[in-house]
């Protein structure tokens, strides 16, 4: 039978609610504060290269992103490790505080369904994620206009901002999963744990890992190994951004990705920067599949969170 | 008064194999405070959540003015308050700041919200202690605030789930007090506790749990003649010779007993004060003191336990 009312109402209250913890907690400044220090520290080491290399690059604005410098990472390094922190510190506790705040059941006994309660939950951390982002986005491409004194072209900015919305969506995988896990388990310090464990072993260990698999359980045709340990590495959110990162940044892609996407791009020339509308192809799955994995691991908190008995 | 808000029917909740909640079967009536009573783990709050569409309904049926908790939450969740056992508060927002919360979540209009927030926290005594942040409330002022969450949503029906439990004497009054105002309202009250000399001051009605199953279900005064065996017992302490002879005379009175010397355990089948105290006096005697021992809750209750765990044993004997 159908349930009455709308499963949306009290949404844009828990929401309006949930934004605005975390725009004034200690725990949301600290995070931006690092963020913001990586940012200014990469670039300024990227422009400093910058200036000292190039002469003519059609895409120098994109450079302020993967330039790297004196074993200092480049800003997209940095930010691909301090995003999911980012979203793994703003959910870890989002469900599982609750109950143990005891806010849990008299915010349930109120006239709305559990479904705002999450949903609007997600959204918060997911507008407070990209508000972040968007600042931070927009102090680079400034202070790359002031460092570097050249105003970016039209299809740099649209680079610029795909990878924008790459990354925000690259964060709603770590936030769903950390919220997934603050569903999972009634301690917000068990849940922190088991996320980050997660993001380790995929971030770190399972790129390496990847290739030794494929070794071993495929036969020993190199091609199948390579596509093989591609796709396994693929399992990892990581690898994915990573991939979608390259190919939108690096319009004309090195040999060592070309390699890569050998099987996509076999008629491209080398050497020859390719049109957006083709790297956004070529990166067009691995986004599809950062989406997808947002989405199933909301779906999967939500079917627990439905079923979860709220008594403490 | 006769109008029934909440009418449970063989209500039960099973985990697994384990049934908590047995068919119970009770029913509420507009206007009065239902204690809901017994020890830890006999199924009280798992009863209260299913009433409030919190938790599944295993078997059997509930209707809360009207409506089907499972099927309508909302419609049960907008005309019913819940206060939680150790209700929690956001610690980092002011006292008014979490009722505003819930004000919007449960729909008010935000002409209509300050007024309701401030009159609901003045009401519980909380008004001076608005602005300050919940992280600094004693148990207490949390309990208050949790009513006054309910005294704003202008309920019909308020499910306190051991609203005294954890509180000082002084806040345990004047939290009993404020339940009695709110049935003055005409709020019928649902009410679960497991201390019981204090609520059975409160309840008009009370319903003993026991390993999910209510046990016993009534006033306070027929649980105390069905448990402890009925009569009332009047104790007199007098003065003079001949008086367990002459009390046992007065009509009514079933057996007399000297508990020790001029104190004397009349139990007779009505309060027979008024002649126990004549009596006393047409034989000389000088009356020091007259008490009529009440069935409390407490008494019934232990007793009733005690009544049971001594026939598991009997029936374990008999194995």
């Amino acid at each position: 039978m159908q349930r009455e009312g709308s499963p949306w109402q009290g949404l844009g209250v828990v929401f309006l609610k949930e934004t605005m913890d975390h725009l004034t907690s200690a725990r949301m400044i600290v995070l931006e504060l690092l963020v913001a220090l990586a940012a200014v520290v990469t670039l300024s080491f990227a422009t400093e290269q910058i200036k000292e290399v190039t002469a003519e690059d059609p895409f120098i604005f994109l450079r302020l992103f993967t330039t790297s410098r004196n074993q200092l990472p480049s800003f997209v390094v940095f930010l691909s490790f301090l995003v999911p922190l980012m979203a793994i510190g703003l959910a870890f506790d989002s469900v599982n505080g609750e109950h143990n705040r005891r806010t849990m059941s008299r915010i349930l006994s109120q006239p709305i369904y559990r479904d705002a309660l999450l949903f609007g939950k997600f959204l918060a951390g997911l507008v407070t994620l990209s508000i972040g982002l968007v600042a931070l986005w927009l102090l680079v491409i400034g202070l790359g206009l002031i460092r570097l004194g050249v105003p970016p072209g039209g299809e740099e900015m649209a680079r610029a901002l795909v990878f924008l919305m790459v990354t925000i969506a690259y964060a709603g995988v770590w936030l769903a999963l950390a919220m997934l896990f603050s569903i999972i388990f009634r301690s917000a310090a068990t849940a922190a744990l088991v996320t980050l464990g997660i993001w380790l072993v995929l971030t770190f260990i399972w790129p390496a890992m990847a290739p030794a698999i494929a070794v071993a359980i495929l036969p020993s045709d190199p091609m199948t190994v390579f596509t093989g340990s591609q796709m396994l590495a693929r399992l990892s959110p990581s690898t994915l951004f990573n991939e979608v990162v390259v190919s939108i940044l690096n319009p004309e892609i090195g040999s060592v990705e070309r390699l890569l996407f050998l099987s996509q791009t076999r008629g491209a020339v080398v050497g020859a920067p390719l049109p957006l509308g083709e790297s956004l192809l070529i990166a067009w799955p691995q986004i599809v599949a950062l989406i997808a994995t947002t989405i199933a691991l909301f779906v999967a908190g939500y079917v627990l969170f439905q079923r979860q008995e709220i008594r403490a | 008064m006769s109008e029934i808000v909440i009418d449970a029917q063989g209500l039960t909740k099973r985990y697994g194999q384990a049934t908590v909640v047995d068919h119970v079967t009770f029913a509420v009536s507009s206007g009065e405070i239902f204690g809901v009573l017994g020890p830890n783990g006999a199924g009280k709050t798992t009863t209260l959540l299913m009433l409030l569409g919190l938790s599944e309904i295993s078997d059997g049926q509930a209707r809360v003015l009207g409506h089907d908790p499972m099927r309508e939450p909302l419609a049960v969740k907008r005309r019913v308050g819940y206060l939680p056992d150790a209700v929690g508060f956001y610690d980092h927002l002011s006292a008014s700041d979490n009722l505003h919360y819930t004000a919007r979540l449960i729909g008010i209009s935000a002409a209509e919200r300050n007024r309701r927030v401030m009159t609901a926290l003045d009401r519980v005594g909380l008004a001076d202690h608005s602005e300050k942040r919940v992280g600094t409330f004693s148990r207490g002022m949390r309990q208050r605030l949790g009513l006054a969450e309910i005294l704003m949503k202008d309920v019909r029906i308020a499910i306190l789930d051991e609203p005294t439990s954890g509180l000082d004497p002084q806040a345990t009054a004047e939290l009993l007090e404020m339940i009695r105002a709110l049935k003055r309202d005409g709020v019928s009250v649902l009410l679960s506790s497991h201390l019981l000399d204090r609520v059975q001051s409160v309840c008009d009605r009370v319903a003993l749990f026991s390993t999910g199953r209510i046990a016993l279900m009534g006033t306070v005064a027929e649980l105390g003649r069905e448990v402890l065996g009925g009569g009332f017992a009047v104790e007199v302490e007098a003065e003079g010779t001949g008086l367990a002879q002459k009390l046992a005379a007065v009509p009514g009175v079933g057996t007399v007993e000297e508990t020790s010397p001029g104190r004397f355990r009349l139990v007779a089948d009505r309060d027979v004060r008024p002649e126990a105290a004549s009596a006393v006096v047409a034989a000389g005697g000088r009356l020091t003191r007259l008490s009529v021992e009440e069935a409390s809750l407490e008494t019934v209750y232990t007793r009733y336990f005690q009544q049971k765990a001594g026939q598991l044993g009997d029936t374990r004997h008999a194995a």
